[in-house]
């Protein structure tokens, strides 16, 4: 039996103005029908470039060469653009893209967009194509697919738009899906229900499945072999089980000891001294906003926020945890003083938030936001970018800010000659670190830090994590920590908030919640989290 | 959608209104209509003649609302310099500026934008290059010289257009021509950067891994977000080809409003002028409100707030 998929050698290139650029490098694969296969490797690795090739998506900039690139016999190079896109992208090799908020054209309805690719081949009638599109909608778990088919994709939330998009795929009946990072946007219990979709299509379809992602749990969990890419190169290849558990290579040793785990006594130690100060404390919070349903509709209340209160010790991290849409971030903004509660209070250090002018809040709390490739300003250097909250305060002399920044850099470990640096000359990590620099300048009593590692890859998430333990216990920070990643939670919590449409229901020590949840969605949240343990 | 569309009707109203109490004021204040129109060398006592019978002598507001008054019914009130409506005026030679402004829109059109398109899908070749040099020659030669260039190669030298007049749909090839070149770098350069932003967006590449490609591609999922841009600026170039038409008219002899503007202008004869501004400020608007209610029409995030 031929194999499904067949790659030989590949080589891709990059043209770039300091020469070509090998981005993959000997890349030899093999993969069979119903069989899974992870790729795993940080960004920049050549993962998605390898994708890219096979469905002739690759940049202009690039060409790829390989002595073999086979799709169930058929030499893909070999074949003209025409036949390639008529017979092979699409009904044969389907892809899911990780940027589920840009992937779908903004200008057209979701069923147009599902059935259109069948209906254009003439595979099915337009009415049976929008069948299998509701049936598919529902499969992926898209409430009232009906409804949904005349809606646009603004209308939809990012974790839905994901979920139409691999529905989308799914409409062909590929044989083979490639699928790029396709639960990165998703909560955990979503992602656990497309993980299982995927899974049950594998089986009933004998599909092929290329599962590219830089989370090993998932990857873990969900795969036959893994494959390893590190700077362009396969540098392990196996069954999950020996590369997972019996690595070989330095590179996937070092990758999974960065792994945030479920496993051991969950949550930080309990401090010699109890914490008594209040920080943070909110009180019967709520939030409400005003929505029309249509363009005629009558006004619906949403309530983001229904009578949440916490707070929050000095020194201590709260975990605050919950699916999209649970009322996290607009919780996180209330703090902020970014947006106002409806009702409710809200204490800074003993002083209700509205009473504390912008200039001086900053000095109380600070926020860290979730992409560090879009909250810095690209036209600012780092000097400016760190020093800007203390200019906003009023604090003018240059001499004094350098010395404030460079401090800054040096306690999160950015070194000093990037002090004239673009944000678009650094990775990932580090912008996240110019965003703490930049968030403890001020130097604040409390962070707020909005999924401050889900964009970044698990070596640099666990540095990034490192770091804000490291500073809390130096600068006796406070830390309101919001995230949808249990084993980010497990690690660095102190105490845990459970959110679910706009409430907390329930809340307690990191090692109490964790282990034993009383409430049933906590439980679930748990039981959704990806693991190694499980495998 | 209806109360968009009420919402903006009303502001254009209220633009088209200011715009004519500006040139009001500029007509009136500006200068002494009484004077203009008598002549350098009139005595005062004509000068207060012509005042009082043209009741130029009523205070500034009284007058501008007498002028509304008659708008709001029609009435732009009578020409100095031909003795009739206004607005007949205006009637009778609007057909010919309207048949110059949709043609040359038209040429515009028909060039500009698969000129673009052919550039943004093949970026840095010699089509791209090609079309560059088309934007910056035409943006660079004015209007009345490339006309007068026309006149002398297509009706002097090889005689296949007439060299002026209106009779006749040859008479508005070479005018058409003309002033729709001007507009051509605008929407040529906005039709490629446009589409060489829709070419690399994330649904693109999504509809490629579906199997679209070339033309079903640009078809089905490309051009309907590309042309977005294209249709504001199509729009305010559709009310500068009214208000453009000016020289056009004048070079090629046409008989339409913006050779009346001219005639008028050195006739000074105010309620003329005054009636043409507003005319051309309402095309303006309108073709601006048009634009805003295509664009809410085809991209549903600004029609579903």
């Amino acid at each position: 039996m031929t194999a499904l998929l067949d790659i030989n050698h590949l080589n891709i290139t990059l043209r770039s103005p300091n020469g070509p650029l090998r981005v993959v490098r000997d890349l030899t694969l093999e993969l069979n029908r119903g069989e899974a296969l992870g790729i795993v490797g940080e960004s920049g690795s050549g993962k998605s470039m390898t994708a890219l090739a096979l469905m002739r998506l690759l940049p202009r900039s690039a060409e790829y060469q390989a002595t073999s690139m086979a799709y169930d016999g058929v030499q893909l190079p070999d074949l003209e653009d025409a036949q390639f896109y008529r017979s092979i992208a699409g009904p044969r090799i389907g892809m899911i893209f990780q940027e589920p908020m840009t992937s779908l054209n903004p200008v057209y309805t979701i069923g147009r967009q599902m059935t259109e690719a069948s209906v254009a081949r003439g595979l099915m009638s337009a009415a049976a194509a929008h069948k299998k599109a509701v049936t598919l909608l529902d499969r992926v778990g898209i409430p009232d697919p009906e409804d949904r088919m005349s809606q646009y994709p603004h209308q939809m939330s990012g974790g839905q738009r994901q979920r139409v998009m691999i529905a989308m795929t799914l409409m062909l009946d590929p044989d083979l899906l490639i699928a790029d990072e396709p639960t990165t946007a998703l909560d955990v219990t979503v992602q656990a229900q497309i993980l299982d979709l995927l899974d049950d299509l594998r089986r009933e379809r004998q599909m092929g499945l290329i599962l590219i992602s830089h989370d090993l749990a998932v990857v873990a969990q969900r795969t036959d072999r893994v494959a390893v890419m590190f700077a362009g190169e396969l540098v392990e290849q196996g069954t999950a089980q020996q590369v997972l558990y019996a690595p070989q290579h330095d590179y996937t040793r070092k990758l999974l000891a960065a792994v945030p785990r479920l496993d051991g006594t969950p949550g930080r130690p309990a401090p010699a001294t109890p914490r008594v100060e209040d920080v943070i404390v909110a009180r019967d919070v709520s939030r409400i906003y005003t929505a029309r349903k249509g363009l005629f509709g009558p006004k619906r209340d949403i309530k983001a926020l229904d009578g949440v209160s916490l707070s929050v010790k000095r020194g201590e991290t709260l975990a605050l945890i919950g699916e999209s849409g649970s009322g996290k971030s607009t919780l996180a903004r209330i703090l902020l003083g970014l947006d106002h509660a409806t009702s409710g209070e809200i204490d800074l250090i003993g002083r209700p938030i509205d009473q504390i002018p912008p200039t001086e809040r900053a000095a109380f709390v600070q926020p860290v936001f979730q992409d560090p490739y879009t909250s810095l300003n690209p036209r600012r250097r780092l000097s400016e970018i760190i020093s800007r909250p203390l200019m906003l305060r009023g604090e003018r002399d240059s001499a004094t800010n350098l010395a404030a920044v460079k401090e800054m850099m040096e306690r999160v470990r950015l070194p000093i000659r990037l002090l004239h640096a673009y944000p678009s000359q650094l990775s990932g990590g580090q912008r996240q670190r110019v965003a703490i620099a930049r968030a403890l300048v001020t130097r604040p009593k409390a962070l707020i830090c909005d999924e401050p590692t889900s964009a970044l890859d698990v070596s640099v998430q666990a540095q990034i994590l490192d770091l804000l333990d490291e500073l809390r216990d130096q600068m006796n920070l406070t830390t309101l920590l919001i995230t949808h990643d249990m084993a980010v939670v497990h690690q660095t919590a102190d105490r845990v908030a459970v959110m679910r449409n706009g409430r907390i229901v329930e809340e307690g020590t990191a090692s109490a919640v964790l282990s034993h949840p009383t409430n049933d969605y906590t439980a679930r949240l748990l039981e959704a989290a990806p693991r190694f343990e499980t495998v | 959608m209806l109360r968009y569309i009420m919402l903006r009707g009303c502001l254009a109203i209220l633009v088209a209104f200011t715009v004519s109490l500006a040139a009001f004021l500029l007509l009136n204040v500006a200068s002494d209509p009484a004077q203009a129109i008598a002549g350098e060398d009139a005595t005062a006592e004509v000068v207060e003649t012509i005042r009082a019978r043209y009741g130029l002598d009523r205070p500034l507001p009284v007058r501008y609302l007498d002028w509304l008054g008659g708008v709001v019914q029609g009435d732009f009130g009578e020409s100095y310099y031909w003795h009739k409506p206004v607005a007949s005026l205006v009637a009778d030679r609007v057909d010919e500026t309207l048949t110059l402004a949709f043609s040359a829109l038209a040429v515009t059109i028909l060039i500009a934008i698969p000129l673009g398109a052919l550039a943004a899908l093949n970026p840095n070749s010699w089509i791209d290059r090609f079309a560059l040099g088309v934007a910056v020659s035409a943006q660079a030669i004015p209007n009345f010289w490339l006309g007068l260039l026309m006149i002398i190669f297509f009706a002097v030298t090889i005689p296949i257009f007439p060299v002026s007049g209106d009779s006749t749909w040859r008479h508005f090839v070479l005018p058409a021509f003309v002033l729709g070149s001007s507009s051509v770098p605008a929407v040529m350069r906005l039709t490629r950067t446009g589409l060489i932003e829709v070419m690399g967006a994330d649904y693109i590449r999504t509809a490629r891994s579906k199997g679209f490609r070339g033309w079903q591609l640009l078809r089905r999922h490309a051009l309907r977000n590309a042309i977005l841009p294209v249709i504001s600026v199509l729009a305010v170039q559709l009310g500068q080809k009214f208000g453009g038409s000016v020289i056009t008219e004048s070079i090629f002899a046409i008989n339409g409003l913006g050779r009346l503007a001219l005639e008028s202008i050195l006739g000074a004869d105010i309620p003329t002028v005054q009636m043409l501004i507003f005319v051309f400020a309402i095309v303006f608007v309108a073709m601006n409100l048009l634009a805003d209610i295509l664009n809410a029409a085809i991209d549903p995030r600004i029609r579903i707030g």
